[in-house]
């Protein structure tokens, strides 16, 4: 840094004497003249503290800081006799010790870290506070600029160097250089290809079932099954006003040998877009949109649950008005109505899944979704939901 | 007061130089004939920083920033990013038997597992979010002290680009336990993305390597999080750093301390020990707060499953103003052409940050383009002072802690048993409209505090001294500030316009005949001006020397009339007679 000159410090003698407004006030180019109300009265008078003036006060001062520091030992000892001492654990029957009801050794080895950093801290600036010099010292600030001889050596050096390496004689190599350099960032950007496929080649290419932004497991005669458990639901089963949480089948399926069809990345990829809501009401109050007249299984609607704002999963139901409220930003849909939006940033409502009853009376699903599930996305062509 | 010298203790005297060689000296010199420190000591072991508790509000954002650094390391020991299923079969009961990501175990079996695993995790979340509070509070610290004008400017520029980084750094470590909260983070967070018009899905795909939620994510924010942003965060903040100290600290106004010298006390021993203990009180602090108060659980919430959410999830605080924007915007989105163009998304969550930092990030250039103001300075302005200034960073508060509310409305509606379609209504009006009642008040508040500085200036402060006269009429004493506090009053500059005036004598300011300028660059020049005139209209500017004398004069000769009590104890009791005050000193030389 340009800061050449040392602190100028000044003694005591020298705090408040009566040449210091005239020594530190006086401005070049500033504004600050004649017309300033108040002279600059100078810095204050150095007044000593007990510990300057009174030994007994200093040693006392000294006993408290290494006091302090002691202690601040003691808490590190402490610290390690905590780490031996107490258990640790989650689990009520292994009978953890507890401090205020949280796992002791946490407290402990908080509480005595905690203590011990401190005490250094405190003792530290009470040392400075109270034993080190006090003197208020004045440095003089210099501009942030270079002096006008440093710029022009600057640019003399650029120039000179810039000169030398023909730079400016030789645009044929200064563009080519350019030229590649910019080429480079090809490979660079092609480098990161691989990231992750594209979504049409998810589409058209994964090997797994329902890829793609605008598929789901969903199938025609897949049976919607209860979350969690995964058994299967006839109509009878719900009662007007309930509400299930239900997967599609294939989230618990396995296959002859009892491995789960669906594991992993696949299975994490389903749970995430085909995850549904199934509410029973009264079908009179269902007001079903057009050309969804036979969606519905004895007043049984399925509507995914995957929030068509940002794409949480939504569950929060309020029975007496078949509204759903998504827990993250409070987008409200009326279920009997075709799940519109009622409240809330949402701007589509929740796609419905059509329902079927199969042979064994257990609810299924006529079809994958009609239209994409979850939050919007630039190829999504809205507009057929929309208009419905 | 008088001092005998003769006493004063070793504290204050001069150290004792060695003039023999020792093994310290040696070490020295092995060291400085190879790496020529001396130099580069001698201009900064003793530079002089000056003394104010607001200047504290960046060390405990430096300081928190090397807690994070040491407790993460320790994290990174134990931490596993993969998302791998696993059975989890650790100390915790409730848990065991459930399939998890080898992230979440991992974390688990450092909470659970691991002694000081806890503390070290709960350290770390508390000092994040030390690290982002007090680099805000840092912030308008500087802003409402005037810090950020030149020569600062660019040094402004780096703290808001740290608080951005900062932001995402946080966002991508309580992303990383993958439990069901954090999960449902990113899940919103992948929504985000996808609304971004043309390229949105591809980011998605990109970032994921797939469809969310895949199994690159974590290892992905991982890299982000341990590598990318913190060394982004160490270098700027590194840069920060060095500008402070080319620069010189700002001081406020002051007996002796100007705008051409820095007043305090020296890096070694005062500061080193002073910011160097502090250091151990950040740290012991966040030490405390991880071994007492429980952050973010996850235990709790369980492992991610993307077909769950849990009822009122939130982002961390810092994240709460743009999930606030986004929770009250209404649900627009426009379909063309086989397009969806989500606004309901991209505007609260896309648009919105990036123009607040963006207008964050160029205040000083835009005041300085308003002010035309191209001197240096480095003594602090009170925010008073700068009434416009002042208001429209209360302003900006405003609306971000209406969104930060308006992020919480779920909550506000459950506490106060409010409607939460009434809330959003309201903050929807509420973001645009109190802010600007925050920058009228805030504006017309200061205005008054310039006046009462003014008061006091010339007619001295008010003493609580009620007299009676003669004639049984009462009057306040008032009695003249010390003359420290009146310089401190009068330091600041007059407005530019009015500087023009008074060094333009009687005749007026004669325009200098510039022409006025045409076209495009004619009308920003009026915009400009306008805003100048807005700016500094009805400021209350400092008096004059004469009109001070004039003022003082008048006091005195009321004085004279009353009673003569200068430089005594303004108590009362030198009005009654009841004891003698000659050693009192002055409450207003305190």
């Amino acid at each position: 840094m340009s800061d050449q000159h040392g602190p100028d410090e000044l003694g005591p003698g020298e705090h408040g004497s009566s040449d210091l407004p005239d020594k530190y006030a006086g401005h070049e180019g500033e504004i600050q003249s004649a017309d300033e109300p108040i002279r600059n009265p100078g810095l204050p008078q150095h007044t000593w503290r007990p510990t300057d003036v009174d030994p007994k006060a200093e040693r006392r001062a000294e006993r408290q800081v290494a006091g302090i520091f002691g202690l601040a030992a003691l808490c590190a000892v402490l610290f390690v006799v905590s780490y031996f001492v107490f258990d640790i654990g989650g689990s009520p029957e292994d009978d953890v010790p507890t401090i205020f009801g949280l796992g002791a050794s946490n407290v402990a080895l908080g509480g005595t870290l905690g203590l011990a950093l401190l005490l250094i801290g405190i003792g530290l600036i009470q040392w400075a506070r109270k034993l080190m010099s006090d003197h208020e010292m004045v440095e003089m600030r210099h501009p942030a600029r270079s002096s006008d001889e440093d710029r022009e050596a600057t640019i003399k050096a650029l120039n000179d160097g810039l000169e030398e390496s023909g730079i400016a004689r030789r645009p044929l190599v200064r563009n080519s250089l350019l030229g590649a350099v910019t080429v480079l960032l090809a490979p660079a950007v092609v480098l990161l290809r691989d990231l992750g496929p594209t979504p049409n080649q998810v589409a058209e290419e994964a090997d797994y079932p329902g890829a793609g932004l605008e598929k789901t497991v969903w199938e025609k005669g897949m049976r919607v099954v209860r979350d969690v458990v995964g058994t299967p639901i006839r109509p009878g089963d719900m009662e007007i006003g309930d509400l299930f949480n239900a997967e599609p089948e294939i989230i618990f399926a396995v296959d002859e040998e009892g491995e789960p069809i669906l594991e992993g990345e696949p299975l994490l990829i389903a749970k995430s877009k085909a995850a549904v809501v199934l509410i029973r009401m009264d079908p009179d109050e269902n007001k079903p949109a057009p050309g969804r007249e036979n969606w519905a299984i004895d007043g049984i609607l399925c509507y995914s649950k995957i929030c068509t704002h940002v794409g949480c999963p939504i569950s929060l139901n309020e029975r007496k008005t078949h509204h759903l409220l998504c827990p993250c930003h409070q987008s409200t849909f009326d279920l009997a109505d075709a799940a519109k939006v009622v409240f809330g940033p949402a701007a589509r409502p929740l796609p419905q899944l059509p329902l079927a009853v199969d042979s064994e009376g257990y609810l299924v699903a006529q079809s994958d979704f009609r239209e994409p599930v979850g939050p919007s996305f630039w190829e999504r062509d809205s507009q057929a939901s929309t208009t419905e | 007061m008088s001092i005998d010298t003769s006493k004063v203790a070793t504290s204050n005297s001069s150290a004792a130089i060695a003039d023999k060689p020792n093994p310290v000296g040696a070490v020295a010199n092995w060291a400085d004939e190879r790496l020529g420190l001396a130099s580069l000591a001698k201009k900064n072991l003793r530079k002089v920083f000056p003394d104010h508790w607001s200047f504290m509000l960046g060390e405990i954002a430096l300081w928190s920033f090397v807690v994070l650094l040491l407790s993460g390391v320790f994290l990174t020991l134990w931490y596993d990013p993969t998302m791998a299923e696993v059975h989890y079969e650790g100390s915790y009961a409730q848990l065991r038997g459930i399939e998890m990501s080898g992230a979440y175990a991992s974390a688990l079996h450092l909470s659970f597992d691991v002694r000081g695993g806890l503390l070290m995790r709960q350290m770390h979340h508390w000092a994040a979010m030390l690290f982002i509070a007090s680099m805000m509070i840092h912030l308008l610290r500087v802003f409402f002290t005037g810090a950020h004008r030149k020569p600062r400017e660019m040094n402004w520029v780096i703290g808001c680009l740290l608080l951005i980084l900062g932001t995402l750094e946080g966002f991508t470590g309580y992303s990383l336990p993958d439990d069901l909260l954090s999960g449902t983070g990113i899940r919103a967070a992948d929504g985000f993305m996808k609304a971004s018009p043309v390229i949105g899905s591809y980011m998605s795909f990109f970032l994921f390597g797939g469809e969310f939620p895949g199994t690159h994510i974590i290892p992905r924010l991982y890299v982000v999080h341990i590598l990318l942003i913190p060394g982004l965060l160490l270098a700027l903040i590194t840069a920060h750093m060095l500008l402070l100290v080319y620069h010189k600290h700002t001081q406020w106004a002051g007996p002796g301390r100007t705008e051409q010298n820095v007043v305090g006390f020296p890096m070694l021993p005062v500061y080193a020990a002073k910011a160097g203990g502090f250091f151990f009180i950040v740290f012991g602090v966040c030490a405390l707060m991880g071994g007492l108060f429980t952050i973010n659980g996850v235990w709790l919430y369980g492992p991610y499953d993307p077909s769950k959410v849990t009822a009122g999830s939130q982002p961390d605080w810092y994240m709460g103003w743009p999930d606030g924007a986004l929770r009250i915007m209404p649900g627009l989105e426009t379909h063309i052409f086989g397009h969806t163009i989500s606004w309901n998304v991209m505007l609260p969550i896309l648009v919105l940050p990036i123009v607040m930092f963006l207008v964050l990030m160029v205040l000083p250039f835009v005041e300085a383009w308003i002010t035309g103001d191209k001197r240096d300075h480095h003594l602090l302005q009170r925010p008073r002072n700068a009434p416009t200034r002042t208001a429209f960073m209360v302003a900006l508060m405003t609306m971000y802690g209406l969104f930060w509310a308006a992020g919480g409305n779920d909550i506000i509606a459950i506490k106060l048993h409010l409607s939460i379609n009434q809330i959003t209504y309201f903050m929807r009006v509420a973001v645009f409209v109190g802010p600007v009642i925050a920058f009228i008040i805030t504006k017309r508040w200061c205005i008054s505090l310039q006046r009462k500085d003014q008061e006091d200036l010339l007619h001295g402060y008010e003493t609580g001294i009620i007299m009676r006269s003669p004639e049984g009429g009462y009057s306040e004493r008032h009695l003249p500030l010390s003359p420290d506090r009146a310089y401190v009053l009068a330091a600041h500059d007059r407005d530019p316009d009015v500087i023009a005036e008074l060094e333009a004598g009687p005749s007026g300011p004669d325009g200098n005949g510039v022409e006025p300028k045409k076209g495009i660059a004619g009308a920003l020049e009026g915009a400009r001006q306008r805003l100048r005139t807005a700016m500094y209209a009805d400021n209350v500017q400092k008096p004059t020397r004469e009109e001070l004398e004039a003022a003082h004069h008048h006091a005195e000769h009321e004085h004279e009339l009353q009673a003569g009590v200068e430089g005594e104890a303004a108590d009362g009791h030198q009005f009654d007679g009841h004891h003698a005050v000659e050693d009192d000193r002055l409450r207003a030389d305190d």
